[in-house]
């Protein structure tokens, strides 16, 4: 565990940390977010900075007006004891899956009912809200992810194995930033398989005509 | 803190008999450290700009908390609504909530501090920071209905006698942050607000955004570190 995270070159960008601490991405985002704090110290403590920011700017902002009963109300919720929250999740054995992606699904890597997408690569689409989409993607080693472009951000986050596009190499905890600007071809290293947490906030743009043909059935 | 933190109302001794003259003087014993600490500091060479009053409200901050989780002190309680529901309210008045919403999410927000006071680690998070995470958490889970994903848990809970040389540190850190932020160029300092009430999409956000964090990255990174350590 300690070597893996050693490793991790590629962290989240300060726009998504501003954005988790926030609480204003997507909820497929904030998936591939807290997934990757799991498995990322760095990014664990840069996150720590990003929620101090946003108390200072809530202690800065101007008070409202609280409704005079508030404090009365409040103690009579605290006393019917309605309120709670769900603890943080922990991972519960020994998983690839992080314990916030564990939340997510319901298995292990060869439990899951992955599905083909074609050129030997497998998908699993988790439930999220609808503004962005999330899925696990299963990459046989040394197998090429179609060529596609991006209409919003994509967020790619290596959970086993590693892929390598004209960017860079991204190993297991790399987290790959793509916007409009990148055209990538994914290819997955040699060895083991290649398994993925990848988020969109926009349909990917595949440039072939058969991948485009697959893409309406299983809707990338 | 052990077992339900309910379970403890019904004996309620409040710690603060007047709470509008609440001091670091009156805290209780948590504070004895924390006297040593300043006097330490007093006495060190090293002269950081440190806003001696700004700490002291922080510092009083936690020890209302710490009077919540051990005593259910609802004095102590009273203040940490007076201060911080107007601002929880305003975050949320900001980040899209109508008035309503905005009040009864607040009241929410109030109740799960209390609830969620043996969870608080005065080490790790100043209380304004603590209580804008459970204002964000609110915030997502009632005004935008999503299921809330969060990173795992590290076996860190909060330590039952925290060292208040850190505790102060780390209040006197989050102040300087503050400071630094209200120095910003207004209109930097209004981009970032923007983003945090989320009128802006991370897209929007620019890549530099040029926060002042270098105040308090040190102390969260070293907490990690050290945790990393101990758990070899």
């Amino acid at each position: 565990m300690m070597n893996e995270m050693k490793q991790i070159k590629h962290h989240l960008t300060e726009p998504l940390l501003i954005s988790y601490a926030a609480g204003t991405l997507p909820e497929a985002f904030n998936l591939v977010v807290a997934t990757h704090i799991s498995m990322c110290d760095e990014c664990r403590a840069a996150l720590a900075e990003y929620e101090t920011v946003g108390g200072e700017v809530m202690l800065d902002a101007e008070p409202a007006d609280i409704a005079e009963d508030a404090l009365a109300a409040t103690l009579a919720m605290i006393d019917s004891g309605t309120i709670s929250e769900r603890p943080a999740p922990v991972r519960t054995r020994d998983s690839l899956f992080p314990g916030p992606l564990q939340d997510y699904v319901n298995g292990d890597v060869d439990s899951l009912k992955w599905r083909k997408v074609g050129g030997g690569v497998s998908q699993l689409v988790l439930e999220t809200s609808k503004e962005a989409t999330v899925r696990l993607l299963r990459i046989p080693a040394g197998t090429a992810v179609p060529d596609h472009g991006h209409r919003g951000t994509e967020l790619t986050l290596v959970l086993q194995g590693a892929f390598t596009d004209a960017e860079d190499r991204f190993g297991t905890g790399d987290l790959e930033v793509a916007n409009e600007d990148l055209h990538h071809t994914p290819v997955a290293e040699a060895g083991e398989d290649c398994i993925c947490l990848a988020a969109t906030d926009a349909p990917l743009r595949f440039s072939g005509l058969l991948p485009r043909i697959a893409q309406r059935f299983v809707g990338i | 803190m052990t077992g339900d933190p309910m379970s403890g109302r019904g004996r309620n001794k409040p710690m603060f008999t007047e709470p509008d003259t609440l001091t670091i003087a009156d805290a209780p014993p948590v504070f004895a450290a924390y006297n040593g600490a300043k006097a330490a500091r007093q006495r060190s060479v090293e002269t950081p700009k440190v806003n001696t009053e700004a700490t002291t409200k922080r510092m009083a901050w936690v020890v209302q908390v710490t009077a919540v989780r051990d005593n259910q002190d609802r004095a102590a309680f009273a203040e940490l609504f007076g201060y911080f529901a107007p601002r929880v309210k305003s975050f949320l008045m900001k980040s899209g909530a109508s008035p309503d919403l905005a009040e009864e999410c607040t009241q929410e927000v109030m109740a799960t501090l209390w609830n969620k006071a043996h969870m608080f680690d005065p080490t790790k998070a100043s209380v304004s920071t603590w209580i804008f995470t459970i204002a964000r958490n609110r915030k997502i889970d009632i005004l935008r209905k999503q299921r809330r994903p969060e990173p795992e848990d590290l076996p860190w809970g909060p330590e039952p006698e925290p060292d208040q040389v850190e505790v102060m540190g780390l209040q006197q850190e989050t102040d300087k942050l503050g400071q630094a932020l209200a120095a910003l160029p207004d209109e930097q300092r209004k981009l970032i607000e923007r983003a945090y009430f989320g009128e802006l999409s991370h897209s929007e956000i620019a890549a530099e955004t040029g926060l002042p964090l270098g105040t308090i990255k040190s102390r969260i990174r070293l907490a990690l570190d050290r945790l990393r350590h101990t758990m070899k």
